[in-house]
């Protein structure tokens, strides 16, 4: 029992990473039209950042700020610069030129930093699991993570469904035309938005460092799983996002580790296990396949 | 217009005869991984390479040698891509450098068959070390299998009755859990293949705990076992059930990056930094004189005896131009490799020594191996009889 319950943690831990950069990765995609790989370097520029100022300072908290910082000042460069000028251009362009993002920045990356791994260890005080039920240590980290992830959520929903900024954001990716035509500076509208994702992304980054190796590729490798979560939470829905989210890291986690076991009791063991992980890694494809078969807009489409 | 391209191409084409028949150096292809997670693994075996070309001044065996390095990018396809470029246009007759062994496996045929040699300084699947053998391929590291062996003669040697063990789904992977339990022969109570692009392990974490073996064999290189391991340990889980590692799990940089957590590891390799051969530390103080603040990894040491492996050969033969006897000079394995024993098996993998290794704190405060004792000698691999060469 409490290994289910701890595989659920271990699931909703994924899933509020998985949330934290897809809610960005959807709202520029869903608002602007772009297809940002170049997202998943902003991940990395958060961690790297992060992890270098919390081992230059000695101080671990240190890092989030920067983390933060680093990735919104990157995203903001890369949207001035490069962004701007796709809003209008077929998607494949925006592939071309994100895709050569990524080239760049891994490579940046590599002078200012090298190729090497480079670590950041927890403060003392978290370290150490902490005994979450009788027989469940866990380690109090990935319970700051979730937490931090929830409310990162409910500050989306407020910021997106309460605010003047969140009426213009989610009018925007429904009437883009209709809100430039009462005014509204859908440039920096534009900006805001790709900012606000690529914060996001950073600190997701920086909350992978310490349980991760923060290297060079990191975010193409946490990247296809984000793009599967905008494609089933429905594209531009930061609802959608966070729910996909969720469902997918339980969902992966769970088929992970339990399908081998459940397989071997009904087959052979080198069979039940080759079978389970197979599975296991198309899983969340699957749920693709299915979601998008009965809701070809996601689970959660915009309107208009 | 056609008759001057047809008189620039003839032009070029005997420009390129001619300058080849002048004493070009050697040049000797690498294909390895330099960007992604798995980069440090490619950085060091061409630098450990290259250190033993810079200490004989640019040269190997007194023959002029050139590095021609490519990023494969972890990706076979790319890899297939460079190999076929160096064979067939650059005409390079020496490959190597490969740090996985998917990627071996889709290019290692294509050179061999293309009368080029290919001497692998890593990756070693057991499909090219039985019957599919071949003359023109050769392995300075180990075979994939002989690594992990290593561990499972250590972890029955100490003890252990029943053990855990989980490895990438790829060949290396499986031959590392077949190399393993080979040698273990006790209960193996749960065997996971993880993803080889996995973040996470905390799904597999809670299956360690749940039951609960004597031991943990897990075989995670590169940026991989960095994860695997600080996530091992921030489950709490390094205090409670032991762990026994083969080399790519525990390489020097996996160890700093695990800090004091990592001392009292157990772990088995063919190469320490506290070996007592000159061979190992001339090596060791050439690479601290190159890169003062780079650890040493077993990778480098890899490359590196692939330089002087290389050396040996082209002492004997002065140049590439007779491949047979390039190949003959190559299997006498006549140089001092840093590990101590070596030398080529019926298949051209290497026969040498295993060590069980303490992992302890070092001069400096990181932690390092100390070799505990030696757990086999003259050590081939079970492939080797199925070779018809």
């Amino acid at each position: 029992m409490t290994l289910i319950f701890e595989q659920l943690l271990n699931g909703l831990l994924y899933g509020v990473m998985l949330f934290l950069m897809a809610a960005g990765l959807t709202l520029i995609f869903g608002i602007m039209g772009v297809i940002n790989l170049a997202h998943g370097s902003l991940y990395m520029v958060g961690a790297l950042a992060g992890a270098w100022v919390a081992n230059a300072t000695g101080n671990f908290w240190l890092g989030l700020p920067a983390a933060m910082a680093a990735s919104l000042l990157v995203g903001l460069i890369i949207e001035m610069t490069v962004i701007q000028r796709l809003y209008d251009r077929p998607h494949l362009d925006q592939v071309l030129a994100t895709f050569s993002l990524i080239l760049i920045l891994n490579e940046l990356a590599v002078l200012l930093i090298g190729r090497q791994p480079i670590f950041l260890q927890l403060p003392e005080a978290l370290t150490d699991p902490i005994e979450l039920l009788p027989g469940l240590p866990y380690p109090p980290f990935r319970l700051l993570i979730i937490l931090a992830g929830l409310l990162v959520a409910l500050g989306l929903y407020v910021l997106i469904n309460r605010t003047r900024i969140g009426m213009l954001v989610r009018a925007g990716s429904t009437h883009r035309d209709m809100v430039r035509a009462l005014g509204v500076n859908i440039k920096g509208l534009y900006t805001a938005v790709f900012g606000l994702g690529a914060l996001l992304a950073g600190l997701a980054g920086f909350m992978m460092a310490p349980i991760g190796a923060v290297q060079i590729g990191m975010g193409e490798q946490i990247l296809l799983t984000t793009f599967v979560v905008v494609v089933i939470g429905g594209v531009g829905s930061v609802k959608g996002a966070f729910v996909a989210g969720i469902a997918l890291g339980v969902i992966d986690t769970s088929l992970r580790a339990f399908l081998p076991g459940f397989l071997r009791q009904i087959m052979d063991g080198p069979d039940a296990d080759a079978l389970g992980l197979g599975i296991a890694s198309m899983g969340i494809y699957l749920l693709m396949a299915l979601v998008l078969l009965i809701r070809p807009k996601g689970l959660f489409p915009m309107k208009g | 217009m056609t008759i001057h391209k047809y008189a620039l191409a003839l032009a070029l084409t005997l420009g390129t005869t001619l300058a080849s028949h002048a004493q070009d150096p050697v040049e000797i292809g690498m294909i390895t991984t330099l960007s992604g997670p798995a980069g440090y693994l490619g950085q060091d075996i061409r630098d450990g390479l290259q250190l033993a070309i810079d200490a004989e001044g640019g040269k190997l065996g007194g023959v002029d040698v050139e590095l021609v390095v490519e990023d494969d990018a972890r990706k076979p396809a790319n890899a297939r891509q460079i190999a076929e470029r160096f064979v067939f246009d650059d005409d390079i007759k020496l490959v190597t450098g490969i740090i996985f062994s998917n990627i071996a496996g889709a290019v290692v045929p294509d050179v061999v068959d293309s009368d080029a040699i290919y001497i692998s300084p890593n990756a070693a699947p057991s499909t090219f070390a039985g019957e599919n053998c071949n003359a023109n391929y050769f392995v300075t590291s180990w075979q994939n299998d002989s690594l992990h062996e290593a561990s499972g003669i250590a972890a029955k040697e100490l003890g252990y009755k029943n053990a855990f063990v989980l490895a990438p789904n790829y060949q290396a992977g499986k031959d590392a859990v077949t190399g393993f339990k080979r040698m273990f022969g006790g209960e193996i109570v749960g065997e996971i293949y993880t993803q080889l692009d996995q973040t996470d392990y905390s799904a597999e974490m809670a299956q360690i705990r749940a039951a609960k073996p004597d031991v943990v064999f897990q075989f995670h290189p590169g940026g991989l076992g960095i994860a695997f391991l600080r996530q091992y340990q921030q489950a709490g889980l390094l205090a409670e059930i032991p762990m026994v590692l083969s080399e790519p799990s525990s390489d020097a940089v996996i160890l700093n990056a695990l800090g004091d957590a990592a001392i009292g590891l157990k772990t088995t390799a063919h190469w320490s930094p506290d070996f007592d051969n000159a061979a190992s530390k001339e090596m060791m103080a050439a690479w601290k004189k190159a890169y003062p603040d780079r650890p040493l990894t077993y990778y480098a040491t890899q490359g590196y005896d692939t330089g002087l492996a290389i050396a040996s050969a082209l002492k004997q033969t002065g140049g590439i131009d007779d491949l047979d006897a390039f190949k003959d000079a190559l299997r006498k394995a006549d140089f001092q490799s840093v590990r101590g024993n070596f030398s080529f098996g019926q298949n051209q993998h290497p026969v040498q020594d295993w060590y069980l290794l303490d992992v302890v704190a070092g001069e400096d405060g990181k932690p390092t191996t100390k070799t505990v004792r030696k757990l086999v000698e003259n050590y081939g691999d079970v492939y080797a009889k199925d070779c018809k060469l």
